[in-house]
């Protein structure tokens, strides 16, 4: 499969996806104006994933600040996940906030209220 | 010239951080955002603030930049707002202005009343109803941004409506960032 390796901007995360040595992770700030054409892209090469994935998923999701519309996008991305679990797969999503921020802690167990897909908390 | 004594005598007394008016578009959120940025760090404020005044502030940029109503192309004049950072007893204030039209202004308000009745496990729900339940708008909105900001916010959002002729008004949001969120 081909690798996903976008550098981060100021108002788009870096993303990294390579099911050859098994990384998958999204990193930075996510505020883009337009996340549907941002995330499209990274939704249907997830689609290409689920359908042969590896034995297990490690997904990080290491976001500084990310704006609502991306918050529906990764939800998106994370309903993916869900996808691949119930498929019988080993998924896991490692979630990332610095040890002071309360709100991206939140999020990530919000998230995790929302999908199927066990979440491991980390600090950075 | 006396009004430009008189606009910065405004700003100190009102402690403006930050004034911006004109145009919005994602390019000039991405200055704003990077300007309030440093300023911020360079008064040494305390990172949980700065994240939560950073966030407050992409909602209503991108917000201006989604929803500004046409009143001012219909005048040919360029799509203006306004949004100010200021400080009130330690506080920061994020407020924005822009043209609404008037029909839309009661879902609007209805919209912004309950929120302002639910509290902080009402505002959690809602967040969660609204994000599993909706898709992007055409204009790329997820219809979270005001939930996110008085979550954030920890505290009612202030708002109003002023009369700009018999078809468009001049919306006002407010949204206060404190130490103690729990005011």
């Amino acid at each position: 499969m081909e690798i996903i390796n976008l550098e981060g901007t100021e108002d788009t995360p870096r993303v990294l996806f390579d099911p050859s040595k098994n990384i998958f992770e999204v990193s930075g700030r996510s505020l883009p104006e337009d996340c549907a054409q941002f995330y499209g892209p990274l939704l249907k090469w997830l689609d290409g994933y689920v359908a042969a994935p590896n034995p297990n998923t490690i997904f990080e999701v290491k976001l500084e600040y990310f704006n609502t519309a991306s918050s529906k996008m990764i939800l998106d991305v994370l309903s993916k996940m869900e996808t691949l679990k119930e498929a019988g797969k080993q998924v896991t999503i490692h979630w990332y906030s610095h040890d002071d921020d309360e709100d991206m802690q939140e999020a990530g167990e919000e998230f995790a209220e929302l999908v199927e897909v066990p979440f491991e908390y980390k600090v950075y | 010239m006396e009004y430009v004594h008189d606009l910065h005598k405004l700003m100190v007394s009102k402690q403006l951080v930050l004034v911006y008016e004109g145009e919005f578009t994602q390019e000039i959120t991405k200055s704003v955002l990077s300007m309030a940025e440093r300023n911020l760090e360079s008064v040494g404020e305390e990172e949980g603030i700065k994240r939560k005044v950073f966030n407050v502030m992409v909602e209503c940029l991108q917000n201006i930049c989604k929803h500004t109503d046409q009143y001012e192309k219909i005048n040919h004049v360029k799509d203006s707002a306004v949004f100010i950072i200021g400080k009130e007893d330690g506080d920061y204030n994020i407020i924005s202005g822009n043209s609404i039209h008037n029909p839309h202004i009661a879902g609007l308000e209805e919209k912004l009343k309950l929120i302002n009745s639910l509290d902080k496990e009402g505002l959690k729900t809602l967040y969660k109803e609204i994000i599993s339940n909706t898709e992007l708008s055409d204009k790329g909105g997820a219809g979270l941004g005001f939930v996110d900001m008085a979550r954030k916010s920890g505290q009612k959002l202030g708002f109003s409506f002023h009369p700009i002729d018999g078809e468009y008004s001049f919306f006002v949001l407010k949204v206060k960032i404190g130490k103690d969120k729990e005011k």
